[in-house]
């Protein structure tokens, strides 16, 4: 294993060559580095929801793009003038596109050794959750996922995170000690406000040379759901289908009008998505997707616990169920006991009223 | 593994996770193997179905009190060939994934001289602390290839390399692996099996070898501090209406209207 023994010696010198240990004279106030996400030359929302997180720290904000030379500067543009923002770092390279963790870990790695930063923040996606950890564990320092609030407090030099553990069921108040001088987390998105853009906001702008490394994983393909609708994580209204939906064709006329009509994301429960009458992107629950809308309404959808953990911080739930005693009722503010079937056409001819 | 040898030798790791202790969480029910985890053992078993003798051995990894055991012969009955216990006491906080990663890595090194581990597979996340960081962070430490939320996993010994289709925000994502790998299950990976009676009898005389975090040189001491684990903020719901008329009314009430 020619490659394995390499990326062995890199790792063994980055070990020796690390400093995570620093000594202060006064704890440092906060610097928190934001690893900003973006797609098609946005940038994610989720991103925005973990710069408002990193600015509560009460600190300095860094934000980082990475990604392809034609990508870079369009994000960049649009970063520039996010309220909160210190200073933008970019670093753009083809090989950057994917966002494969192996290809960015040293560029993190590089970026973060001997550097002026106290905190990681990213949003709790599925590209941060692949490669911040491997950094951080590079770093040998721990990482909190899926924060639901953070507290810096200077004097201590401590930072106190809350997270919902057990599928939402317990909520974990969690505490980073001053020794630990890289405090990684990852943020739930829906539980921060994103961060308004402020055309006011002077950034700081710096470029940064790509850290070219071999990487054991190549990059084959990616497809993309697409569709017209709202993005499901943002969305601030939803509509989701669950088993009673009976196949994929029904699930589509059901569906598909209700929220067209409201303009609303189309959400399902697993059961749906296991059997096939939807794509894998639109599970809301523990293991799919977690959301908070204004509005959140449940079409055929019993209300298991892994589902309730992905849709229960919504502002309004509506639930449509013909079992009276299924569990989403318990945490409906407007439930109705129904068919869907003569429910849904009835709600779409009085909404349009 | 021997130099030269054409004909690769597999082995497996599977990392399983049991419900820690935990301030404030009633632990006292019912426990099983985390789903993530079986979606990895049964992976590896169908591994073996499909290369046969190209997979040397499977062996399956807990941390945990005594009672983690019973996980470990729960993988073994469904087809692992034998288990590592790296035991903890039963008061002791729940290893952070860092922790866990460390430890496994120790196995690892361990395994070399038995002909070295190519393949670490391992739920993505656990469903008690809900972190999904332990088999990037392995990865990280070995400097190891990747493959998060795996729904499809291909492993072609010849070119000692592995495909995984991956679920991502919005899609799918194939990469191809150079191994050694560390691969995170997704649900939709696989259905596991149950074990059957006959394969529940044998896996009682499968090895499963007990050691400290000590006789690996590893510290699962937490770095984060749990002060607490509290009841989430209970909702007011349990609302039920009579009609469409009222959930349409109450609709309109909250400011949501038809907007096309």
């Amino acid at each position: 294993m020619s490659g394995f023994s390499f990326t062995l010696r890199t790792r063994r010198s980055l070990l020796l060559g690390r400093a995570i240990v620093r000594t202060y004279a006064s704890a440092p106030s906060p610097h928190a580095l934001v690893y900003l996400e973006h797609r098609g030359g946005q940038l994610d929302s989720g991103s925005l929801s973990a710069l408002t997180a990193a600015s509560q720290l009460g600190g300095q904000v860094t934000g980082l793009v990475v990604g392809s030379p034609d990508e870079v500067p369009k994000v960049v543009e649009k970063a520039k003038s996010l309220k909160g923002l210190t200073t933008l770092l970019h670093s753009s390279s083809p090989s950057y596109a994917q966002s494969l963790p192996e290809i960015l870990s040293p560029l993190l790695q590089k970026l973060l050794t001997s550097s002026p930063y106290t905190h990681v923040v990213s949003s709790h996606s599925s590209s941060a959750k692949s490669l911040l950890p491997r950094v951080a564990a590079q770093l040998d320092v721990p990482a909190l996922s899926d924060v639901t609030s953070v507290e810096h407090d200077g004097s201590s030099n401590t930072t106190t995170f809350t997270r919902p553990i057990y599928a939402g069921n317990a909520v974990a108040t969690v505490r980073a000690p001053s020794s630990l001088s890289l405090k990684f987390f990852t943020v739930r998105s829906t539980a921060f406000d994103p961060t308004p853009e402020d055309s006011s906001a002077s950034v700081e702008v710096k470029a940064l040379d790509p850290v070219e490394a071999s990487s054991p994983t190549e990059h084959v393909s990616i497809s993309l759901t697409k569709s017209e609708r709202p993005e499901l994580a943002t969305a601030s209204k939803v509509v989701s289908g669950g088993r009673a939906l009976k196949n994929a064709e029904t699930f589509e006329k059901t569906i598909y009008p209700l929220a067209d009509l409201l303009g609303a994301a189309v959400g399902a429960s697993r059961a749906a998505v296991d059997a096939g009458y939807c794509d894998n992107s639109l599970q809301v629950g523990q293991t799919g997707k977690v959301v908070a809308p204004e509005l959140y309404m449940a079409l055929g959808i019993s209300g298991a616990i892994q589902h309730l953990a992905g849709m229960k911080d919504s502002k309004l739930i509506v639930a449509v169920n013909k079992d009276g005693d299924a569990p989403i009722f318990q945490v409906a503010d407007v439930g109705l006991v129904a068919d869907l079937y003569e429910a849904v056409p009835q709600i779409m001819e009085k909404m349009k009223q | 593994m021997p130099h030269g040898d054409v004909c690769r030798t597999i082995d497996y790791a599977v990392k399983i996770r049991v419900n820690p202790n935990q301030t404030g969480v009633d632990t006292n029910v019912k426990h099983s193997m985390n789903p993530f985890d079986e979606i990895a053992v049964e992976e590896a078993v169908r591994l073996r179905e499909k290369l046969k003798d190209e997979v040397k051995s499977i062996k399956v990894v807990t941390i945990g009190p005594t009672k983690a055991s019973d996980t470990l012969r729960t993988a073994l009955a469904m087809g692992a060939d034998s288990g590592i216990h790296i035991e903890v006491p039963e008061s002791a906080p729940a290893p952070e994934p860092l922790g866990v990663a460390k430890a496994l890595k120790a196995v690892i090194d361990r395994e070399k001289e038995k002909g070295g581990v190519d393949l670490v597979i391992m739920g993505k996340q656990a469903i008690d602390d809900d972190a999904g960081q332990t088999g990037q962070m392995l990865a990280g430490i070995r400097g190891w290839a990747q493959a998060t939320f795996a729904s499809k996993l291909v492993v072609d010994t010849g070119k000692s390399e592995a495909s995984v289709t991956r679920e991502i925000d919005g899609g799918l994502e194939e990469v191809r692996c150079k191994l050694p790998a560390v691969v995170t299950t997704d649900l939709r990976l696989n259905e596991p099996r149950y074990a059957s009676l006959p394969n529940i009898m044998k896996a009682k005389k499968k090895p499963i070898e007990k050691i400290s975090p000590s006789d690996l040189g590893v510290d699962l001491t937490p770095i984060f501090e749990t002060l607490k684990v509290s009841e989430p903020p209970k909702r007011q719901g349990g609302q039920k209406v009579a009609s469409v008329d009222e959930l349409v009314a109450k609709l309109k009430e909250a400011g949501i209207t038809a907007v096309s």
